[in-house]
């Protein structure tokens, strides 16, 4: 099998199975998006609390960080064991979540907290609320190290996504792992290759995000 | 206006910070606080909007007590200027101004003017900078926005806590004298925080000493020049500017002038002749960002290299050059002019550029016309 051909072949495959790639592209997105938008929703309210709490920062950082040693395929196959949740996508999802804390938790409590205590000072001196001061100056001047985080953690998920296909969550998965059964690189690359691409456009569209966010004042740091 | 009744402050680790203080600042009146770090000067200052909350005493201002006042009202009526300047990176220079004016909801028409307003007042033309952010303006500029910023709102009483002592000295003559010229106008209670007595002599109508958390003296510049309180005192404001003009006290800091040209080491050699030029000098002393004194480039040398466009100032300098301290006597200084090669002196003080001393000045400084005005009313007298 020399070069050429391995291509045709692939390309054949892809061709052949456009449906079904699309069809797990799509529930890729759903189960990585899904995740990212909890463990966003979890992390940055919880970073804003823990800069207010700072003794309780690194113990709870650390917890997240805990989860992040246990092995991805370990965590999802834990996931299945537990009531309510069993096989299927809620379980996959529920891991992603999990797993995607820490980037955007440890990036948006080290954001919060690294603003520049002059400018905070500042702030306070002149009559800001403490809401005030989150939400005016810390938040905003946080925001580029939040987003950095947002954007590991987004690359992190949809790779282990992959996995999602053990317990029964499809996903593009599904493909490389049917590839790696029947020893198919075709099946393999088919599945590998839309989801390395997603997870480069998002990490593109992130960077667009946080550049449209981040106010012209502070943009010659980064 | 602004009293302080037996005001402690104590950590729980014990440290006492300031031991029952009771003063008063004035209606309308410029104070610094000053003293040696440590002394409890800033706790002092920052009691006033409550950043710091005393342990024992009150603190009341025009009567009311301020410990029953809501903080945060209490702040948005006291400008606040800090060393560290402050400015809020991510806003606009009339976002950062309008910031106080804004929190205390007045009407956009209102604060947009009042900006425009305070711009003009430190000599910074609106249609230029209301649009800037802070990273594009010089230190000077940006302190200037920090003073107007707490003036925006237009308090009675302004907090400075060392507000020109990172800057370099240029700037902060500047600084200071426009805040002389700005409070013959405004006329507010300002509470001021330094550790540079000629700081204080040169701006304040009162000043008070502070020592290990207690208050030494209280008094205008003048009566505590020639009355000091206590050995401290006289310690603390130099015996240079309290005995009279003998011999032996000529140092080179009474021979020395403060306003030097200097410019930093990555800068052009075209940058470097407009600097000369807009000085009028033939010499420029080149510092680091910390006033560390680093060499001195002058016009002929600059002339000869000026066509090269990649050389920076810091390429051409002379680095081998006498520097002499502060408390140098004259005689070193006469020594060192010996030498026709020797143009001037640079006076350094921890590897920090305090001066310098050409033929000139030192001829007024023997002649005993030094340009500060305290030294003229105390010789008179001495």
């Amino acid at each position: 099998m020399d070069e050429q051909s391995f291509f045709e072949i692939f390309i054949q495959t892809v061709m052949d199975r456009r449906i079904e790639i699309l069809i797990a592209l799509r529930e890729h997105l759903v189960m990585s998006i899904t995740s990212i938008i909890i463990a966003t929703l979890i992390s940055v309210p919880l970073g804003i609390f823990l800069s207010r709490r700072q003794k309780l920062a690194e113990p709870v950082i650390t917890i997240t960080a805990l989860f992040q040693t246990i092995p991805s395929i370990a965590l999802l196959a834990f996931m299945i064991t537990i009531p309510f949740l069993g096989i299927g996508k809620d379980s996959a999802i529920v891991a992603l979540t999990i797993y995607s804390l820490l980037p955007i938790l440890r990036n948006t409590y080290t954001g919060l907290v690294g603003v520049d205590q002059s400018i905070i000072e500042a702030g306070k001196g002149m009559g800001m609320t403490s809401n005030q001061v989150m939400f005016k100056i810390r938040l905003r001047l946080a925001l580029p190290v939040i987003m950095a985080g947002l954007r590991t953690a987004t690359v992190i998920t949809i790779g282990v996504t992959t996995l999602a296909t053990f317990i029964g969550a499809g996903g593009l998965g599904d493909l490389i792992a049917t590839g790696l059964g029947t020893l198919r690189k075709d099946l393999i690359l088919a599945g590998a290759i839309p989801a390395a691409l997603l997870a480069l456009v998002f990490d593109g569209f992130l960077r667009w995000v946080e550049r449209k966010a981040t106010p012209r004042g502070i943009k010659k740091n980064i | 206006m602004i009293t302080f009744e037996n005001v402690s402050k104590k950590y729980p680790d014990g440290t006492e910070a300031l031991k029952e203080i009771s003063f008063r600042v004035r209606e309308g009146e410029l104070l610094t606080l000053i003293g040696p770090s440590g002394c409890g000067k800033t706790t002092t200052m920052k009691m006033i909007n409550r950043l710091i909350e005393p342990s024992e005493g009150s603190i009341s201002i025009n009567g009311e007590d301020i410990s029953k006042m809501d903080p945060v009202k209490l702040r948005r009526n006291t400008g606040y200027v800090i060393q560290q300047i402050g400015l809020l990176p991510h806003m606009t220079i009339a976002e950062n101004v309008a910031l106080v004016p804004k929190l205390k909801k007045w009407p956009k028409e209102k604060y947009q003017k009042r900006v425009d307003e305070l711009l003009d007042l430190v000599g910074l033309d609106p249609s230029v900078f209301r649009e800037r952010y802070p990273f594009e303006l010089s230190g000077g500029q940006q302190q200037r926005i920090g003073v107007i910023r707490a003036l925006a709102g237009e308090p009675p009483v302004i907090l400075m806590d060392e507000p020109f002592s990172a800057l370099d000295p240029i700037s902060r003559e500047q600084l200071q004298d426009e805040l002389v010229r700005l409070q013959q106008e405004i006329h507010k209670t300002i509470v001021f925080v330094t550790h540079d007595m000629d700081e204080a002599i040169k701006i304040a109508d009162r000043i008070v000493i502070m020592k290990d958390g207690e208050i030494l003296q209280i008094d205008d510049s003048d009566h505590i020049l020639r009355r000091p309180a206590n050995d401290f005192v006289r310690e603390f404001i130099g015996e240079d500017r309290l005995s009279s003009d003998d011999d032996a006290s000529l140092t080179a800091r009474s021979l020395m002038m403060k306003r030097v040209a200097v410019a930093r080491p990555t800068r052009g050699l075209a940058e470097g002749l407009e600097l000369m030029k807009s000085y009028s000098v033939d010499s420029l002393y080149i510092t680091d960002k910390d006033h560390h004194f680093q060499g001195v480039v002058f016009l002929d040398t600059l002339e000869n290299y000026y066509r090269d466009e990649d050389k920076k100032l810091q390429d051409i300098m002379e680095t081998d050059v006498s520097i002499v301290r502060p408390d140098v006597a004259y005689p070193s200084v006469a020594e060192i002019f010996s030498n026709p090669a020797v143009r001037t002196i640079p006076v350094v003080e921890d590897d920090k550029l305090v001066g310098l001393i050409t033929r000139s000045s030192m001829m007024r400084g023997l002649a005993g016309m030094t340009q500060r005005h305290h030294r003229e009313g105390g010789g008179a007298n001495g």
